[in-house]
């Protein structure tokens, strides 16, 4: 029953039926493992292999293999940390914040960019038990009656709140995802020929069969869990940012922390979005699915959540001046002019000025532009971290113990932990759920769209009766 | 399922505007229609057939200000109550600060609270069996099943009530 003026761009182009829908994504889950999956995750393995030995020796050893010192005492592991975190809130951004604006262009996208969701707060929690050391006591993070009085955690302090709000997160984002999953793999269940996957999906769908009374309360329910998503991502970043607000570090003690996070984590987030479906789209043959309409609106909230994220560099800076406090005018001096320039001005430079080039109707289009752009977002905003982190720190309070921070093998090998972590669970996730959301997709796509003119469906009646799936259906 | 050993009257419907409007017509004609499945919402479907409005929300709000108590109670009494401190020469019980770890806990019960409740109102769990009257009503089928020991017209006079309004396929099914 949606209703698309003519005007408009379909969201999913090709003319699909509802039957062409379930085949188009079914296919990838039914089918055998291709190679090119087979030798992506076996990369993607091996690189998880090699992180897996790092962060091992990691914890062996203690942190003191990282380049860590006692002026600088966050480095890589909270600039991961922050940057992993930042990408997971793309994925409740378009499943829950554009499902609250009726956005339907969100339904293509929005099973992979939770997907990346959850896999980016796992990465980001793994960073959390790196920077501890002591792992095997990160219980200690959470109020349990213990043995020592029982001594509670401060509730007054931002990291126990960001324990709350990123456990939080992630279990609703999970709960979220698997929510919307079950129709589809009910779906799957149906089509399933042998008994064992049949089972496995079964079990998942949960016996889901799609009556009116499900559905009206599974709209309901998703409606109340974006209305809750919306505040809850929003909290997750601005918290994140209290671990730096709330402390007495020039560059980090400012109020307009917040907000410039969360609008630096949707950047990233879709940046990252992006670079996983234009490859997916690809490998999938979902052209018609993920449009370049749909590369076009991620494009624009690139670019929206780019300049906003400039703006808050340049304001910065100017109340750094403008406060008139030496030691933070100091801070922002020595972040552009000091020892790590060349991060800050990486950090302008793929943040600020490449999102710009979307202003460009043939960039924003372009899927080379758009990937490589991609790329560089994620690097200006890793570099964003970075110099938040390290350029306030290692200029202590006393010249004595300035300080500068140059990262081992380790740093390197513990991040390079997390990407094979990523691509191992995201292939894992594209091999064996399907990468779209099959139910939400069919109620968008234009009903009996064999009956519209070819204007409209990009396909001729004659072709699309014509068509293999159309005859399976029909049978 | 309480519906063992009932004779039902399945219509396959291909579109999801037909079947809407078969519900309305079939109802016009004194059918009483058991359920209708799709593979996606069809907005409107649950007032068409007669199904009361879900309470969900109702629950949904009672799980949160069980969140929310659970929260206060918790961050109060441990940080007021069973060991006073003052950090930054703040009130042990210094609420603003707990205003996150509040919100957290309201949200988390919210969401579980209510999800939990959605699949025990559906009858939905991992073993359970699904009741499938056509399974391509996961596909792409429209699948409208009715009840015959409910309602007081003939099989046939409904058979073709049910094509009328733009049925594919009409079938009996026992269940």
């Amino acid at each position: 029953m949606h209703v698309t003026s003519p005007v408009r761009t379909p969201l999913v182009t090709g003319g699909k039926t509802y039957a062409d829908v379930t085949e188009d994504i079914c296919k990838q889950v039914e089918g055998k493992p291709t190679k090119e999956w087979k030798v992506a995750f076996g990369i993607s393995l091996a690189v998880l292999a090699y992180g897996t030995a790092c962060l091992f020796w990691t914890w062996w050893e203690g942190l003191g293999v990282w380049g860590l010192n006692k002026t600088v005492g966050w480095a890589w592991d909270i600039t991961n940390f922050v940057w992993w975190v930042g990408i997971g809130h793309a994925g409740t951004l378009i499943s829950a914040i554009l499902l609250l604006f009726r956005q339907k262009w969100r339904t293509s996208i929005n099973r992979a960019a939770e997907a990346m969701t959850i896999f980016a707060v796992i990465c980001a929690a793994s960073f959390i038990l790196m920077h501890m050391g002591r792992p095997w006591l990160a219980h200690w993070a959470l109020p349990l009656p213990n043995t020592f009085g029982s001594l509670w955690v401060n509730f007054n302090s931002p990291l126990v709140w960001d324990v709350f709000a990123i456990s939080t997160y992630f279990s609703v984002s999970c709960l979220f995802w698997y929510v919307g999953l079950v129709p589809d793999l009910a779906t799957i269940r149906d089509r399933a020929q042998n008994k064992v996957s049949k089972y496995i999906y079964g079990t998942l769908a949960m016996g889901w069969n799609g009556s009116s009374k499900t559905w009206a309360r599974y709209e309901y329910i998703s409606l109340i869990l974006a209305g809750l998503s919306t505040p809850l991502v929003l909290s997750v970043h601005t918290i994140v940012s209290f671990d730096f607000a709330t402390s007495v570090i020039p560059g980090w003690h400012t109020t307009i922390f917040p907000p410039y996070f969360v609008a630096g984590a949707i950047f990233s987030g879709f940046a990252m979005v992006q670079n996983l479906m234009l490859v997916t789209r690809v490998v999938y043959k979902l052209e018609d699915y993920i449009t370049f309409e749909h590369i076009e609106m991620m494009n624009t909230i690139i670019t929206l959540t780019g300049s906003i994220v400039g703006v808050a560099y340049l304001t910065e800076f100017f109340i750094a001046w403008y406060s008139g406090v030496e030691y933070e005018s100091y801070a922002f001096i020595n972040r552009a002019t000091g020892p790590y320039w060349w991060a800050y001005w990486a950090m302008m430079t793929c943040n600020v000025i490449s999102p710009q080039l979307f202003w460009s109707r043939k960039i924003r289009r372009s899927i080379t532009w758009t990937f490589f752009l991609s790329v560089v977002v994620n690097i200006g905003m890793w570099f964003e971290r970075f110099v938040i982190i390290v350029t306030s720190l290692h200029r202590d309070y006393i010249p004595s113990s300035w300080a500068m921070f140059y990262p081992t093998m380790f740093d390197i090998g513990d991040y390079i932990f997390s990407f094979g972590l990523f691509f191992t669970l995201f292939f894992l996730f594209s091999k064996y759920l399907p990468v779209i959301n099959m139910a939400e997709v069919k109620a968008v796509i234009r009903t009996s769209s064999e009956k519209l003119p070819k204007k409209i469906s990009g396909v001729s009646k004659a072709d699309r009766l014509a068509s293999p799936a159309y005859k399976k259906d029909a049978e | 399922m309480t519906d063992i050993n009932k004779k039902f009257l399945v219509g396959v419907y291909d579109d999801d505007d037909v079947v809407l409007s078969a519900v309305g017509k079939l109802k016009n004609s004194g059918v009483k229609i058991y359920e209708v499945y799709s593979p996606f919402a069809i907005h409107g479907m649950d007032i068409a057939i007669g199904h009361p409005r879900t309470r969900i929300g109702i629950a949904a709000f009672c799980f949160g200000c069980t969140g929310f108590l659970c929260a206060l109670l918790l961050t109060t009494w441990t940080m007021g109550i069973d060991w006073p401190m003052v950090i930054g020469g703040k009130d042990p019980i210094s609420l603003p600060n707990y205003v996150p770890v509040m919100f957290e806990l309201t949200v988390l019960f919210t969401a579980f609270g209510m999800t939990i409740s959605f699949f025990i109102t559906n009858g939905l769990g991992p073993t359970v069996k699904p009741l499938l009257f056509d399974p391509r009503c996961t596909d792409n089928k429209f699948v409208m099943a009715i009840d015959l020991s409910k309602n007081k017209l003939s099989e046939a006079e409904i058979a073709s009530i049910v094509k009328a309004s733009g049925a594919e396929e009409v079938s009996i099914k026992q269940l």
